[in-house]
């Protein structure tokens, strides 16, 4: 007989998605493997299938690393390239852990993974303290804005769980921890390999009185992530039937950035400036009186004004900076270095515009913190500060006001990549 | 501000909702790849509300290896017809017979690899530009580092170490001319997500998920369903078994579940207890370590 779960409940279940970078030998895999196998996310097949390509590897111990480990090449080189993403689910919350490299040359791979996450998970080494990666890690945490931290100090085994060298780590880090912008920071002691304080609290360290990781994991409040000051809906694509039964319909289709639209609110349309009132909000199941963050719906206005993809609606009482020159913090992903005078394709919501670089004020040291105003050429893997000007007005809050209408990509117009992300300053 | 909240279901719909928008916008000739299994009638159902009250503006393509279920069959043809949706159809038969790929021999033959090329092919007769799938990342370790908007090239070849970063819910789909994209609006849900959201919109889905009495035979630990194209070896036995789909697809490679369950919730309870994956059941993923990998490069699902 199955065991029998109680369905209802977990559609009551809530989604936190995570970071952890890592690199090879910091226990990352052993933390990701040891989470996914004590909630019961391996199934039978994949560890005989890891059990199989561990022994023709000419490894004695089934390496819990292959797990995630994902293309052929990675394998091969025993490394991570890309960003791996994980699935596991505890009956109240479903986690989406977005697996990243930690080595600087991927930089690039950490900053998308910390994009949409929730929560980081920064790995210390108990026997070797803060480190040039730690640094690195918690700056991009810091800066793509996500909301908790959680440094689990690892292998605390290895210093035979000697509560002294935790708090001396937790000092390190805390005495760097001003120059990031981080409100949350949570420590834990753990040992990965062992299993202490991951899942079941550690035998070993009674003289830490707070929680296992997956406890956090699940309980951590994440109600407090979206913003739902700001009402802003970016028009993604307009609905037009054309049938019968809606012959005049005209929906503005798209996912709500940030607020609470209600029907009767008096709104404003970027970029013409004009103002009218929401008559409803649709979706297939029903009409809504009211939606929010991050909401995919549909919705009508009381008059016919033209409004098309690209164009941002904000409520009358709460608007929008708008403005053609853009102060941004970038994050560097193409081998040909950023082009200062250069012109890039960029989207911010769904909006798309041209512009170019004037200016790169300085580059960031994310090894040290410091800012370097000498050497300016943004390579691969770069964190700066640059000004760049568009050729139209980018409607716009500040990335820490929101992360979804504060962030842009540049694209290269001839190899049509992704070439940059950028997270606006608001300078106000 | 504690009621602004959506469970896991919501928010995994209002991405994907996001994505099939996406798409519309992005691309002039879309199509939905379209299997009759349940993540394509989930994709289905979630293009359905990406654009109600519209009709779904994206046309169906199925790749038809001719090594059908018919029930499989009868579901996509009624979907069709209720929604007034246009169905394109991909013949894997037609294929070989044109002579642009051999038929395999021997027992465990199939024409899973020369899917492949059927579609590949219809891409390019009908000059569709992003073609969305119903792949999950969950399924398989090569899937787990695909993109939600994968970029194929002329060839329709994906090159895994050269993805286009995907940040915040920014989705680059611009190409050059010949190429194409490959769309996975599921990308972030489990199998058990999928059949939770099923249940929690009382989604209609072929019958061969619920258990049914059929003709199977045992390979490798595997339960296939008898069919006049199955070639059994001298050892194995036909027999009459309770059994349902955990998977639908080319019949030559889908395995059967025993079970008695007979509606969604009893299914669901059955995927939460389950000890394999579903990919794990599936007769083409266990060719070797990288299947998935090798045949996503040349330009698979």
């Amino acid at each position: 007989m199955t065991e029998k779960k109680d369905t209802n409940g977990y559609l009551d279940m809530e989604l936190l998605r995570f970071t952890t970078a890592g690199s090879v030998d910091d226990g990352k895999s052993t933390l990701i493997g040891r989470l996914l196998y004590d909630s019961k996310s391996i199934f039978q097949d994949q560890i005989e299938a890891i059990e199989i390509a561990s022994k023709n590897k000419g490894n004695e111990e089934t390496d819990l690393a292959l797990l995630t480990d994902g293309l052929r090449a990675e394998r091969e080189q025993g490394i991570t390239i890309d960003v791996a993403y994980r699935y596991f689910a505890t009956p109240k919350r479903k986690f989406i852990i977005a697996d990243t490299p930690g080595h600087i040359q991927y930089t690039r791979n950490m900053v998308t993974g910390a994009s949409t996450a929730n929560l980081a998970i920064i790995l210390i080494d108990a026997r070797h303290g803060v480190i040039e990666q730690t640094l690195r890690h918690s700056y991009i945490a810091s800066l793509l804005k996500i909301p908790h931290i959680v440094v689990c100090i690892n292998k605390m085994d290895l210093v035979d769980y000697d509560e002294s060298a935790y708090e001396k780590i937790k000092k390190q880090f805390m005495s760097f921890a001003p120059k990031l912008d981080v409100k949350d920071i949570e420590f834990i002691p753990i040992s990965a390999l062992k299993g202490d304080n991951v899942v079941e609290p550690s035998k070993q360290m009674t003289w830490y009185q707070g929680t296992t990781l997956l406890y956090l994991l699940e309980n951590i409040y994440i109600k407090g992530d979206n913003n739902y000051v700001d009402a802003r809906f970016p028009v993604q694509y307009v609905i037009r039937p054309q049938s019968d039964e809606f012959h005049d319909y005209r929906g503005y289709a798209g996912r709500i950035d940030g607020g609470i639209f209600k029907v009767g609110d008096k709104i404003k349309v970027f970029p013409s400036g004009l103002e009218s009132k929401i008559k409803s909000i649709d979706t297939l199941n029903e009409s809504l009186d009211m939606a929010f963050a991050p909401q995919s719906v549909s919705i009508t206005i009381e008059d016919d004004i033209d409004i098309s993809r690209g164009d941002m609606i904000v409520k009358t009482e709460n608007l929008m900076r708008q403005s053609q020159d853009i102060t941004a913090m970038i994050s560097w992903f193409n081998e040909r270095p950023l082009q200062v005078r250069g012109k890039y394709a960029l989207r911010h919501t769904t909006n798309d515009v041209k512009c170019i670089i004037q200016e790169v004020k300085f580059k960031m040291d994310i090894n040290s913190l410091e800012r370097n105003y000498d050497d300016k050429e943004v390579k691969m893997n770069d964190i700066a500060r640059i000004q760049l000007k568009t050729t139209k007005p980018l409607f716009f809050d500040g990335y820490k006001k929101n992360r979804y209408t504060g962030s842009f990509v540049l694209i290269d117009e001839v190899t049509n990549e992704t070439v940059g992300a950028g997270m606006i300053i608001d300078k106000a | 501000m504690n009621n602004y909240h959506l469970n896991h279901l919501r928010e995994l719909e209002a991405e994907s909702i996001f994505i099939f928008r996406e798409v519309a916008a992005q691309f002039d000739n879309p199509v939905i790849l379209f299997s009759g299994g349940k993540d394509s009638i989930v994709m289905f159902h979630l293009a359905r509300k990406a654009f109600y009250p519209a009709k779904v503006p994206i046309p169906l393509l199925h790749i038809d290896t001719g090594h059908n279920f018919k029930e499989a069959i009868e579901f996509r043809d009624n979907l069709v017809e209720k929604y007034g949706v246009k169905l394109y159809v991909g013949s894997v038969q037609k294929t070989i017979d044109e002579g642009k790929v051999q038929e395999e021999t021997g027992y465990n033959a199939s024409r899973n690899v020369l899917q492949t090329t059927t579609l590949l092919d219809a891409i390019e007769e009908h000059k569709f530009d992003a073609a969305l799938g119903g792949g999950r990342r969950d399924e398989e370790k090569a899937r787990a580092k695909e993109r939600f908007f994968s970029h194929r090239d002329e060839f329709g070849q994906w090159d895994p170490k050269n993805q286009r970063p995907e940040l915040w819910n920014i989705f680059n789909g611009k190409k050059r001319m010949g190429e194409h994209f490959r769309v996975f609006p599921l990308s972030n849900w489990t199998e058990l997500d999928v059949w939770q959201y099923i249940y929690m919109e009382d989604i209609e889905i072929p019958s061969l998920y619920y258990t049914h009495r059929r003709e199977v035979f045992e390979r490798d630990g595997v339960l296939l369903a008898a069919a006049p194209f199955m070639q059994l070896k001298p050892t194995e036995k036909i027999e009459t078994l309770d059994v349902r789909c955990r998977t639908i697809g080319d019949i030559t490679n889908t395995g059967l579940t025993r079970s008695k369950a007979d509606n969604l919730k009893d299914i669901i309870d059955e995927i939460a207890a389950e000890r394999t994956t579903e990919r794990g059941q599936r007769f083409d993923d266990k060719r070797s370590e990288t299947a998935m990998e090798d045949r996503k490069k040349e330009g698979y699902f």
